[in-house]
């Protein structure tokens, strides 16, 4: 009941943000309508970013204590976050083409999003390679530890270096019009929402799994 | 309403991620549990 009420909140807050993007938001003076995917894409790269950053603490959590949960939570949040940077490398070259006049520019946001997506896929292919469990779970803490390292360079590429992408509006004083602003939160907090939900969700996919995979061993057994 | 239709092909391209991604966790679990209730039903039978 819990789990329907959640998923209910997170589509009505879905929906309001959206309509606060598409109705209730001022048109921007330069780039006008299509500014409003910036709604989805700005929220979706820090709820991308918050994701990897709970895979990193799930890694670090199986490093220290060696429980499966905290391998749960890493495989989870890290295939979460992938699905929040797919949308973001998505909708931003559907947002540059009509801003930019090209889709997609090699500048080092850009190309260390890419990175950073590449790289999680990476992590979740290693893990269909090892078969055993803990074994499985101890590389790929090793691995997610290590790529986590993309994650600062992806926040801080539009301060150390010249790039296409703007520079940052939100947490800057006179960057963003004050609605434009409270629309914004509203489609942070419902993203943020929406990532808790997934990532519960994709982990109690883990829990199950694992629940099978202990029965199959005791029927090999029996 | 210039580029409206960039505008709506990001949202649906987003919103279709996030639904495609749920339904497909959600049914590899539901798959899952019903494999956990074969199993406990078959390990109940053994003994």
């Amino acid at each position: 009941m819990s789990k329907v009420l959640g998923a209910a909140a997170v589509v009505i807050l879905l929906s309001a943000s959206a309509y606060g993007a598409f109705f209730l938001a001022p048109n921007e003076l330069t780039m006008g309508f299509v500014q409003r995917i910036f709604y989805l894409h700005a929220p979706c790269g820090m709820t991308a970013l918050a994701a990897f950053m709970v895979c990193f603490v799930g890694n670090l959590g199986y490093l220290f204590k060696r429980e499966a949960k905290w391998d749960w939570l890493g495989v989870s949040s890290a295939e979460v976050g992938l699905a929040f940077c797919t949308v973001v490398l998505l909708t931003g070259p559907i947002w540059a083409k009509p801003a930019w006049g090209v889709y997609w520019a090699w500048d080092a946001r850009l190309t260390s999003t890419l990175v950073l997506w590449l790289l999680y896929l990476s992590y979740l292919i290693l893990r269909t390679m090892v078969d055993d469990p803990d074994r499985r779970a101890l590389i790929s803490s090793f691995y997610g530890v290590f790529i986590f390292l993309d994650v600062p360079l992806v926040y801080g590429s539009i301060w150390w270096w010249r790039t296409q992408h703007p520079q940052p509006v939100v947490f800057t004083s006179g960057g963003l019009n004050p609605e434009m602003r409270k629309i914004f939160y509203l489609s942070w907090l419902s993203l943020t929402a929406l990532m808790v939900l997934l990532i519960r969700q994709r982990y109690e996919l883990e829990a199950v799994r694992a629940e099978a995979q202990t029965l199959a061993r005791e029927a090999e057994a029996a | 309403m210039k580029n409206l239709g960039s505008v709506m092909v990001a949202y649906m391209i987003g919103w279709g991620v996030f639904f495609v991604y749920f339904v497909t966790v959600a049914r590899r679990t539901a798959d899952l549990r019903k494999d956990v209730e074969r199993l406990k039903q078959s390990l109940t039978r053994g003994k």
